[in-house]
């Protein structure tokens, strides 16, 4: 057993946090970061940070990923990182040419008080960012929220600092998707562009984190959001909050800052939460929703009927970040599984709970935020084995212990491909991931048959 | 196209162009054009900060200390003192295997524990929560011994890491518990987190246990971390040629190898980088002599075992390791022997570790690879010229934060395994005590060496060199495949291994091999671009 140590008696803690369902801040920040066009992630902290952040998101997309660092050390701890930023934004400039550095903080800058308002400010007045040239920061100190807050505070933070109301509106919409794969983001566009709905996605991963193979390295891929077309956003008629964790703070300040409204939907994981989206932005844009999306509707819809009696009464039990646990139970629970456990070391308040037990009912067991860790969660899973775990790599130690299959969705996956190019949001992504959903079940069935019991059609 | 040439047409002022004014003076001192003449070789700048925005390969110190050092041990119970990021990432993402004794036997790796500071901890104080924190790992896990790791914040907030450990060993005199100081603040590196580690387990671990293990001509193995089972066909090799391998520090290592280290007769060291302090201080305070040695490398295998054979002089032993030696070298040299024949010629650049960069020249080599450039990511001067300049280094203010331990002989415990006469003879014979030649005496005339690379110079190397092979990290890897050149990951072995011993050696080659020649790279382009200009006139209304 590799998780020998984990006893099935759940015993309460406090302090101690084992196998966490979450982790911190800037790696958020550096992933929205990465989904504007030629921006370039800046970690202001010690080497480390920015080190483990390019190597978790490297290892997830297997794609190159640039960021650079603040590289403090002891001197800079106790001294402020001024010089240290400054130096970098000079040597990022000249070396790197971004249009935009996006700094995020770490814990050690912020714990000893970089004021990077003041010294970026400063640095602007002196000229020392050169014209047409943006900085702008995040504050993103690890030891609040996770990943998820991160990924918020970074996409608020260019809101914040580009979005503008000129007085003039312009007929499209905002989408602010919560932290997804790139093919999630390519997806929601695509349903987008199918109602012909003129939009600016923000932030937007893909072709930067999913790039194709032709030969060269691109510092600054193709896609991301471009500086112009999110200080537009301060313009649109309404903007659209996929998931109310990671992508509400910006649409929100949308509202405040340019009378942008807002409507917050969950992330379009399965079908009733795809046209709860499709419905809103036809309703904002006063459109007709085209025959090309009500076919994949119905494919998806007809697969979910075809096959549902591999589905019914299997049971669940799900981990990750909270936007997309909503959209995971409610593809589990539309498709008549039965979800029996819901975790999440992100924090996102009491509408969540409330959200879930709403999708899933009461019996349903909801925990996040602090010690609603993977140890919990394992001990659950030996209190009530699942059918089948719906989370992240580290699941599979989980997986293997106690024989249950798994499908990788979320933060970090390390040892499957598919996630950045295929989408589980959508009508084609629940058809995807009903796919995969049918293929453990059924495999485990021509596994485990009985001879006699093995079966050719199915 | 020979090295002489590649490097006069690349010589520094070329890979420094368009670098911030006030920069290339202190920078060009890491560049070095390698010269070895008679076993000396020019100096070279090293361990030093990494400037701001440079995009570096680097890591910390925390990273150096929990990731490398003592993260591949099983059964010290590990916990992160601090916010959670640190703890997460160094979860299980180096490889480090581990082969419990039994089924029941104690593995914490695949579990990572941390304290996960919040706002309010950060500013009234963290030790409450650590102390519950172990008390809480103590009621489930029962380990015999508990490390505390520190990040960044809290050595700013000024938690006291090692108080806590003490009150706690008072409070559960069974187990063993100790404090690292590797926030990642300290040093330039993940080299300071490597010293920070070192000290500790001299301090705390090591010699609290004066069993030594069963079996003749017992030695340990420093700075081997078991990444894709390296460790397992070490301790294959040794148990074949009839040494008792002691301890590794510290792949596939268990917290009883350790407290008893010190009752072995040789230390062994292969990362000479993460673990020479270690050697250093177990010779001075438990007269076990330490060389340098390199698994890395068929023939640097062998070459390893005689000398530890030899160091133990016993004509029985010393036979058994060339048999052992014949009959692996025996399958290795025909798979060798064609794979050198398609590989010969080829070139590769190294940027890797604080000893990788070394010994995996060896295994290139051996197929025929020439490296043209080399450098530490976070080595120090003594990695690349030898220890030979160690009384020569500057300690510079950062390195001054890391502790250096005073150690003297053990009253009781100091036992010279050899005379000194029986060294100075040994060592007349061409033995080498307490050393590390460094990494540019065994380079070429001409090759260029760097020291903590960043990723504006490494694509200035490709544009000049055209090399057929990297080998660095998970950071640098898809950068340079998406250029068209395979890059081989020695951080992880790109999930594959062992590369070290024999065994190591075959699987090295084929995985180069395929790498070097594979098909994929070979796509790359659509049949329409090569020839972008339609001559025919193919029309669907003809």
């Amino acid at each position: 057993m590799l998780l020998r140590h984990t006893p099935e008696k759940i015993v309460e803690r406090s302090a101690l946090t084992i196998n966490p369902a979450k982790t911190c801040q800037p790696v958020g920040a550096m992933y929205a970061a990465l989904g504007v066009h030629k921006c370039l992630p800046h970690s202001h902290g010690s080497q480390g940070c920015c080190s483990y952040h390019r190597s978790a998101l490297t290892r997830h997309y297997k794609e190159p990923v640039m960021a650079t660092t603040s590289s403090f050390t002891e001197g800079a701890s106790v001294f402020g990182g001024q010089a240290n930023i400054l130096e970098a934004i000079n040597n990022v400039f000249n070396l790197y040419d971004p249009d935009i550095i996006a700094v995020h903080t770490t814990c050690l800058s912020e714990v000893i008080g970089d004021d990077l308002t003041q010294i970026l400010n400063k640095a602007e007045g002196d000229g020392q960012i050169p014209r047409g040239k943006k900085v702008i920061h995040a504050s993103t100190p690890s030891f609040k929220g996770s990943h998820i807050t991160g990924f918020s505070n970074m996409t608020t933070s260019f809101v914040d600092h580009f979005a503008v109301n000129s007085g003039k509106k312009i007929k499209q919409i905002n989408i602010l998707p919560s932290f997804i794969e790139p093919s999630d983001m390519s997806e929601i566009k695509h349903i987008v562009e199918e109602l012909e709905v003129k939009y600016v996605m923000l932030p937007d991963t893909s072709d930067v984190v999913n790039g194709p193979m032709d030969g060269k390295f691109r510092m600054y891929p193709k896609g991301g959001t471009t500086l112009e077309s999110i200080k537009t956003m301060g313009d649109s008629i309404t903007s659209f909050a996929l998931g109310r964790t990671g992508a509400m703070a910006a649409a929100k300040l949308l509202d405040t800052k340019c009378k942008v409204p807002c409507d917050i939907l969950d992330l379009p994981i399965s079908l009733k939460a795809t046209d709860v989206f499709v419905d809103a932005v036809r309703t904002a844009a006063g459109v007709p929703v085209p025959e090309s999306l009500m076919l994949e509707r119905g494919q998806y819809l007809d697969v979910m009927i075809d096959m549902n009696q591999y589905t019914a009464g299997k049971t669940v039990s799900l981990v990750g970040d909270p936007d997309m646990l909503v959209g995971m139970a409610a593809f589990c629970v539309e498709n008549d599984m039965k979800v029996l456990h819901v975790i999440s070391g992100t924090a996102p308040g009491p509408k969540f709970e409330r959200r879930i037990k709403e999708i899933c009912g009461e019996d349903v067991i909801v925990k996040s935020g602090a010690q609603a860790d993977m140890f919990y969660f394992h001990q659950l899973i030996k209190n009530e084995k699942p059918d089948l775990v719906l989370g992240n790599t580290y699941c599979k130690y989980i997986c293997r212990d106690e024989d249950i299959p798994l499908i990788r969705m979320g933060f970090p996956i390390y040892d499957r491909i598919g996630h950045s190019y295929f989408p589980v949001v959508g009508y084609r992504g629940g058809l995807r991931l009903l796919e995969k959903v049918l293929d453990v079940f059924m495999d485990r069935q021509d596994r485990d048959a009985k001879e006699e019991k093995f079966e050719l059609v199915m | 196209m020979n090295i002489q040439r590649l490097t006069r047409r690349n010589s520094r002022p070329r890979c420094l162009r368009s670098i911030p004014r006030n920069w290339p003076k202190k920078r060009a001192k890491q560049f070095v054009i390698n010269k070895v003449d008679d076993g000396n070789v020019p100096e070279i700048f090293a361990n030093a900060r990494t400037t701001p925005g440079i995009l570096t390969m680097r890591g910390c110190s925390y990273a150096g200390c929990k990731g490398v050092v003592l993260g591949p041990t099983r059964d010290i119970l590990q916990i992160t003192h601090g916010p959670i990021g640190c703890g997460f990432y160094s979860w299980l993402t180096r490889r480090n295997q581990t082969r419990p004794e039994t089924l029941e036997s104690t593995n914490f790796m695949p579990y990572a524990m941390s304290t996960d500071l919040q706002e309010d901890e950060i500013i009234f104080g963290g030790e409450k929560k650590l102390k519950a924190a172990i008390d809480e790992a103590v009621a489930l896990f029962h380990p015999k011994a508990i490390g505390i790791f520190s990040t960044c914040p809290v050595g700013l907030i000024g938690d006291d890491v090692h108080a806590v450990a003490r009150e706690m060993e008072a409070k559960y005199p069974d187990i063993n518990i100790f404090g690292f100081s590797c926030e990642g603040y300290k040093g330039v590196s993940q080299s300071a987190g490597h010293h920070v580690a070192n000290n500790k387990v001299f301090t705390d671990v090591v010699g609290l246990d004066d069993t030594p293990k069963e079996g003749k001509f017992r030695y340990n193995i420093l700075g081997e971390y078991n990444i894709g089972g390296d460790a397992f066909e070490l301790e294959r090799i040794s148990k074949l040629c009839g040494f008792t391998l002691h301890s590794t520090f510290s792949g596939n290592s268990n917290y009883q190898e350790f407290i008893s280290a010190h009752t072995a007769d040789l230390n062994t060291v292969m990362c000479h980088r993460s673990i020479n302090y270690l050697a250093e201080m177990m010779e001075t305070k438990y007269g076990i002599p330490w060389f340098k040695v390199n698994f890395v490398g068929a023939d640097a295998t062998a070459k390893s075992l005689r000398k530890i054979a030899e160091f133990f002089g016993d004509a029985e032993l010393m036979a058994q390791t060339e048999k052992v030696i014949a009959e692996e070298m025996a399958e290795i040299t025909a798979i060798r022997d064609e794979i050198k024949a398609r590989c010969t010629g080829k070139k590769a650049m190294l940027f890797v570790g604080g000893s990788r960069a070394h010994h995996y020249q060896e295994l290139l080599k051996e197929i025929g690879i020439e490296t043209i450039v080399a450098g530490y990511e976070f080595a120090h001067r003594d990695d690349y010229e030898g220890r030979k300049v160690l009384p020569n280094i500057v300690v510079d203010a950062d390195s001054r934060n890391i502790e250096e331990l005073k150690v003297s002989a053990d009253p009781v415990k100091y036992n010279a395994r050899k005379s000194e006469e029986e060294i100075k003879k040994m060592e007349a014979e061409g033995f080498a005590f307490s050393d590390y030649e460094g990494m540019m005496g065994d380079m070429k005339d001409k090759a260029l060496v760097i020291d903590d690379l960043n990723h504006y110079e490494m694509e200035k190397l490709i544009e000049s060199y055209h090399p057929d092979l990297i080998c660095a990290g998970i950071k640098e890897k898809y950068v340079v495949q998406k250029q068209g050149i395979p890059l081989k990951q020695l951080h992880s072995y790109d999930y594959m291994g062992p590369f070290a011993g024999f065994k190591g050696a075959v699987n090295f080659y084929k995985e180069i091999d395929r790498l070097v020649h594979s098909s994929v790279f070979g796509l790359t382009k659509a049949p329409w671009q090569n020839a972008p200009e339609l001559s025919a006139s193919y029309g669907w209304n003809d």
